[in-house]
């Protein structure tokens, strides 16, 4: 069951690749609430079955796979938002940058003092190069949707290392932590809403009012 | 017993929500803050033992921070009644909630003895406090919600990954993942270095973004200058003292681990220096007082830093500032909440002679920057006198002259910013506000200055036990 998780994993850098490379936000929504339901269905094949697994299973998928892109599409419909149009960087070299990022997270897992089970794996390679997408899509663009994406990529990154130990984890942190990326979520699309209304933009680069003179 | 200090705020909150009126709504608050107040100095006098298999405890550190948190939500939520008086226009009812909710998890972040409980608690904070900040509904405001959120929310994710490197550490090395306090501690000093020093540099960056050290404070003054002052003061006085709390869990697993503890001492001390260096340069010529207000916040989490980084004698002082801090930044946003209120504007052009305007906010805003600056007799200058002693006395006269040169730096550039806003006369185009001191709006920030001197001028004997127990919980055992 291991490896049927490894390969899913490399289906989950390979949706990295596709945020990095699109710029219509219906389908990068799409593409993130992929990521965290395959990300939901890992754990299920790595334990014995139990009511917890069952639980944290169930929460993650109706969180991630429906909640946050309900969240996020209802955010997109009410700014009006259509697709990410001049990032800071384009979307080509942002693929490069990701490419070499993800071979560098090979590289970077390789050296690292892992335990004697996890050697062969390819959970932290995969942590690593999907942390470091979610950081690339966080500094790279400029809308304010795009850079929520960004931080729950971030957080699934952060989700695949965590896979690794469950034990340290137990359910009450877990669904603690789950219940407060929601509320996040929610809140930022509130708040994109606001500024939406307030600057009649998402553009983040335009949030440049407050600074020293 | 315990579980009140979480349940109540909570099922305060749910009160509130359900409350119709714009009115009655904000009774609520000091209605649970009173007796969160009583229930927390309950429980601090009395001697507590571990439950829930040792996930909540409170310790001696964790009641040095309720404490601190505790009393200054109590003297903030009779301001806040006050407050709101002059806020009709607007519905208060997210505010109350978010009061409420974040007072929950404030005191859960104090009683955690499971570092993963221990994120979520300090995560449920920064989301709780998001909508507080934007209660002006205006475009600066939500900029500065937006910053606070997105670098707060990054930050705590990359303290979570730490988190999860702490646990691979133990997982390395008895195949037993684990995030519990006490076991970490016992076996801290066998656990493969390169995952503790990984984890240990992960929790910094992540707490540290929260706490605001520099260069990670970039929201604060953003955040701080838009939120109304009695958000600004549980803000500078509340999370900052439950990101420092992780901190301190932080340096305790250093401090077992032995081998981390040099390289985490170091990084604090030079942390610290920057972050106050950040505040002397920021601070010169400030002309938004909220704003200059947030440099101060940012230069007393580096004077926790470096005096946490100095270790020794300086712990008992770091521990003091703690509470001194979060109450003296009390005095000053609640003071100058009601300052914005009255003049209609936070920037030195238009705020002119509040002391002739409105002789008791001004006093009191003088005298809280008196005490920050770390003037005697107020309870800051005796913390800020045993850390820089300290320092003294460790031979470590390259950051003992830093320190100074970027205290006295910052008095002058605070005081120039400070007086010509309480001296002088008011200019006479002001706009005309319905703002007036009342008892409500300026006894709590009274009450909290009296406070303040009395622990300057003659701290209890329970406070100084108190905190030379917390104090013994960070010193290294030989």
């Amino acid at each position: 069951m291991v490896s049927f998780a490894d390969q899913l994993l490399v289906l989950v850098m390979l949706i990295n690749f596709i945020m990095l490379g699109s710029s219509r936000m219906a389908f990068v929504i799409r593409a993130v609430a992929a990521q965290g339901v395959i990300l939901g269905i890992i754990p299920g094949l790595l334990h014995p079955f139990s009511g917890h697994l069952l639980a944290i299973t169930a929460s993650i998928l109706l969180a991630k796979g429906l909640v946050i892109p309900y969240l996020l599409n209802d955010a997109v419909r009410k700014a009006q938002i259509r697709r990410e149009v001049e990032p800071f960087i384009g979307y080509v070299p942002t693929l490069l940058l990701g490419a070499v990022f993800t071979a560098l997270a090979f590289v970077f897992a390789q050296r690292l003092p892992l335990a004697p089970e996890h050697r062969d794996l390819l959970f932290v390679p995969a942590s690593i190069a999907t942390l470091m997408t979610g950081f690339l899509i966080l500094t790279t663009r400029k809308k304010a949707i795009s850079q929520v994406i960004g931080y729950l990529v971030l957080e699934n990154g952060i989700f695949i290392f965590g896979l690794l130990l469950t034990e340290a984890m137990p359910f009450m942190v877990e669904a603690g932590a789950l219940l407060d990326l929601l509320v996040g979520i929610f809140v930022m699309g509130i708040v994109i809403n606001h500024i939406n209304r307030e600057f009649s933009t998402v553009d983040t680069s335009r949030l440049q009012t407050l600074r020293e003179e | 017993m315990i579980h009140l200090l979480v349940l109540l705020p909570l099922l305060g909150a749910l009160i509130a929500w359900l409350i119709p009126g714009n009115r009655l709504r904000p009774l609520m608050l000091p209605t649970i803050a009173l007796p969160h107040l009583g229930l927390s100095l309950y429980l601090i006098a009395s001697p507590t033992v571990p439950v829930h298999g040792g996930w909540i405890w409170l310790d001696p550190l964790g009641k040095i921070t309720l404490l601190a948190i505790s009393s200054l939500f109590a003297v903030c939520a009779v301001y806040a009644v006050g407050y709101l008086a002059y806020r009709q226009e607007r519905s208060n009812r997210v505010l109350c909630l978010g009061l409420l909710v974040c007072l929950a998890a404030m005191s859960l972040v104090t009683l955690c003895q499971h570092l993963g409980l221990l994120w979520v608690a300090i995560e449920t904070t920064t989301v709780s406090m998001a909508p507080l900040i934007y209660f002006n509904r205006n475009a600066r405001s939500i900029e500065a919600t937006w910053k606070y959120l997105l670098i707060c929310s990054v930050g705590i994710a990359l303290a979570l990954l730490g988190l999860l490197f702490l646990a691979y550490a133990t997982h390395v090395a008895h195949q037993n993942a684990t995030l519990l306090l006490p076991d970490l501690l016992e076996d801290a000093s066998a656990l493969n270095r390169g995952w503790l020093h990984a984890a240990f540099i992960f929790l910094l960056v992540g707490y540290g973004s929260k706490l605001g050290l520099a260069p990670l404070h970039t929201w604060k003054p953003d955040a701080y200058g838009e939120a109304p002052g009695l958000v600004g003061a549980l803000l500078a006085g509340g999370l900052v003292n439950c990101a420092f709390l992780a901190i301190l869990r932080v340096y305790q697993i250093c401090l077992a681990s032995v081998t981390e503890l040099l390289f985490f001492q170091q990084v604090l001390v030079v942390l610290g220096l920057i972050s106050m260096a950040v505040a002397a340069i920021f601070m010169a010529r400030q002309h938004d007082f909220k704003r200059m207000l947030a440099y101060s916040s940012v230069e007393h989490v580096g004077i926790l830093a470096v005096g946490l980084g100095i270790g020794k004698g300086a712990l008992f002082g770091v521990l003091f500032h703690l509470i001194n801090n979060g109450l003296t930044k009390g005095v000053l946003f609640l003071s100058s909440g009601n300052i914005h209120r009255s003049y209609g504007g936070k920037t030195v052009e238009v705020v002119q002679g509040a002391l002739t305007r409105l002789p008791w906010s001004g006093g009191l805003f003088l005298a809280g920057f008196i005490a920050i600056t770390g003037s005697p007799p107020f309870s800051p200058f005796i913390s800020e006198f045993s850390i820089i002693s300290s320092i003294f006395v460790q031979r470590q006269y390259l950051v003992g002259g830093l320190f100074l040169l970027f205290l006295a730096a910052i008095f002058i550039g605070m005081a120039l910013t400070v007086l010509p806003m309480v001296m002088g006369t008011p200019r006479t185009d002001l706009e005309v506000t319905d703002y007036r001191d009342r008892m409500l709006t300026v006894g709590p920030p009274l009450v909290m200055l009296l406070v303040i001197v009395w622990l300057g001028v003659w701290p209890p004997e329970a406070l100084l036990q108190l905190l030379k127990d917390g104090a013994a919980m960070l010193e290294v055992r030989s």
